[in-house]
């Protein structure tokens, strides 16, 4: 029984957060527009002037540009690939009936809470670490050579950094999502005769694809933006081999000081990610309304 | 009927588990080890037994005040929940309880302004920080995590908020309660479990948040976000320390989130997952 008054109480009681959000959306990114066709240097102001595309045509021609691209879709297609996959056949086996469920489900939860600093330098130093980490004392173990990750393979060490922060993430989805499922269709196909992978195709799968959307949407988001796993791990290095494309940004902006370029940069990180969130909107758009 | 498991299927999934568990907990684990080893232990090779020595928590207090991020961890993450919660109740109220037709439209639209990358806005934002003099303020950061966490916030409380049945109301309208006696007696006692879940994973997401607290900070408001990644560059031995200061930058977290399982799955998924 909605009245005028409650309908207008209600616009009311909305605005706030329209208002606020609005806001905080708009004008830092009118600010980033227009800086993306200036040539600004906030060190060297004498040159400063309108360059119209001249910073995007800078910034594609930047050879960091490409390989940044390539690296932050490696990144969030390798994590996505690693998490969804791991986190189904984690899910499967922890749905099994077992002795200390509920603690084995913490154990494997807690990378989750682990703020992205602490996760990445724990990993670089008490982990992967060529002289005193863990890996290391196993390669000297069986007496082979430690390998030195960051140095060796610095993008690969960073994907299994942000894999074992999400794949707790993609497991308690999947697996909740898992829990759900009707335990009478279960039976009714095995009864049928119907074998592990058979099930597994036809009756799991499909009902875990809303659990596996989700996982998808959100991690994407996170993952277009892993920032600080890589500054306290490479840097970015070695040359540009573990930059993403926020990185690049980064780099551009605070230790260059080309504003111009990393507003550029900044625009394309933006149209990408609408890229992205076009479909996953609209793939999630489509299962909450299920 | 439930199904008649046998005892070794128990057994086999059991030890599968737990040693998957524990590898994934590893990392975690070992750094809790290690923060009661003394330096040279630290770098002795692996070792799962310390020599609980407590020696790296009082320096990395000594050495670098460790209470100040964490306090300001701590200022930080409830402050900007304690905002978001008064921004966000209404407005998720509004929506569950008067939806219009623009309703879907403005909850995606809200999740959308989560895509924007952070980092596209780095320099105006600072340039903004900079001249309303919220630099290094916690107050600033404060307002920024409000901003960034809102939409997951409205989304969370929106989806707790729907699942509140809408007839309770005219039964109450009914008995003649007014407007503010159906909101205060009624539909509160009801919201309040949703509201503390909410509060509680925006906390987490909130202490855990590493590139506004990062880049906005320099010494007086850094939280723990940023202690921690000031130790990117080693100085001489600093394992034990930095295993110190890392257990005490994540132990508050985990705890909370050991307790929050449901509400994450919830509250992470926009309500498509229970």
């Amino acid at each position: 029984m909605a009245t005028r008054q409650t309908h207008g109480l209600a616009r009311l009681m909305l605005a706030p957060s329209v208002i606020f959000l609005f806001i905080w959306m708009i004008v830092p990114l009118a600010f980033t527009l227009w800086f993306s066709f200036q040539q600004y240097n906030p060190l060297n102001p004498i040159n400063d002037r309108f360059i119209g595309f001249g910073n995007y045509a800078l910034f594609f021609s930047n050879p960091a540009f490409f390989s940044a691209i390539l690296n932050t879709l490696i990144l969030v297609v390798s994590v996505l690939a690693i998490t969804v996959i791991g986190g189904i056949m984690l899910a499967l086996l922890l749905d099994q009936p077992m002795w200390g469920q509920g603690f084995v489900r913490i154990l494997v939860i807690s990378p989750f809470f682990v703020m992205p600093p602490v996760a990445a330098l724990v990993w670089k130093n008490m982990i992967m670490h060529p002289g005193y980490g863990v890996t290391a004392d196993i390669a000297r173990f069986f007496g082979l050579q430690p390998i030195d990750w960051f140095a060796q393979w610095p993008l690969f060490s960073i994907i299994l950094i942000v894999a074992w922060q999400w794949l707790p993430f993609a497991t308690l989805i999947l697996l909740t999502s898992l829990q759900s499922l009707d335990g009478e269709q279960k039976e009714a196909a095995e009864m049928d005769g119907a074998g592990f992978v058979s099930r597994f195709i036809y009756l799991t799968l499909p009902h875990l694809s809303r659990g596996i959307t989700v996982v998808i949407l959100i991690q994407t988001i996170f993952l277009l933006a892993v920032y600080a796993e890589i500054l306290v791990t490479t840097n970015g290095g070695p040359g540009y081999a573990s930059t993403n494309l926020p990185f690049l940004v980064y780099q551009k902006a605070s230790l260059e000081f080309k504003i111009g370029q990393a507003s550029a940069g900044g625009i394309i990180a933006v149209i990408l990610a609408n890229i992205v969130a076009f479909f996953l909107m609209r793939a999630v758009g489509k299962n909450l309304d299920k | 009927m439930a199904r008649a498991v046998s005892t070794e299927h128990k057994i086999v999934a059991t030890i599968g588990a737990w040693i998957v568990a524990l590898l994934i907990f590893f990392p975690i684990l070992y750094t809790i080890i290690t923060s009661f080893k003394s330096e040279t232990e630290a770098i002795a090779g692996f070792n799962l037994i310390p020599s609980f020595t407590t020696e790296s928590y009082a320096e990395v207090q000594d050495q670098y005040n460790y209470f100040k991020p964490f306090l300001n961890s701590v200022l930080i993450s409830v402050g900007s929940t304690v905002i978001a919660l008064l921004i966000a109740v209404p407005a998720a109220w509004s929506m569950a309880f008067s939806p219009t037709r623009r309703t879907k439209d403005i909850l995606m639209w809200m999740l959308s302004t989560k895509m924007m990358p952070a980092v596209a806005v780095l320099f105006p934002m600072y340039i903004i920080f900079r001249d309303l003099g919220l630099l290094d303020s916690r107050f600033g950061l404060m307002v920024m995590l409000t901003m960034i966490n809102l939409p997951i916030v409205v989304w969370m409380l929106y989806t707790y908020f729907r699942e509140i049945p809408g007839e309770i109301l005219e039964a109450s309208r009914m008995d003649g309660a007014s407007l503010w006696g159906e909101i205060w007696y009624v539909l509160t006692p009801m919201a309040v479990p949703g509201i503390a879940s909410t509060m509680l994973l925006n906390i987490i997401l909130a202490w855990n948040e590493a590139f506004w607290t990062i880049r906005l900070t320099t010494t007086e408001a850094a939280p723990l976000t940023a202690f921690i990644s000031s130790f990117s560059s080693p100085q001489g031995l600093f394992w034990a320390k930095l295993s110190a200061a890392s257990t005490l930058a994540i132990a508050p977290i985990l705890i909370m989130g050991w307790f929050s399982q449901k509400q994450l799955v919830r509250g992470l998924t926009f309500g498509a997952v229970k």
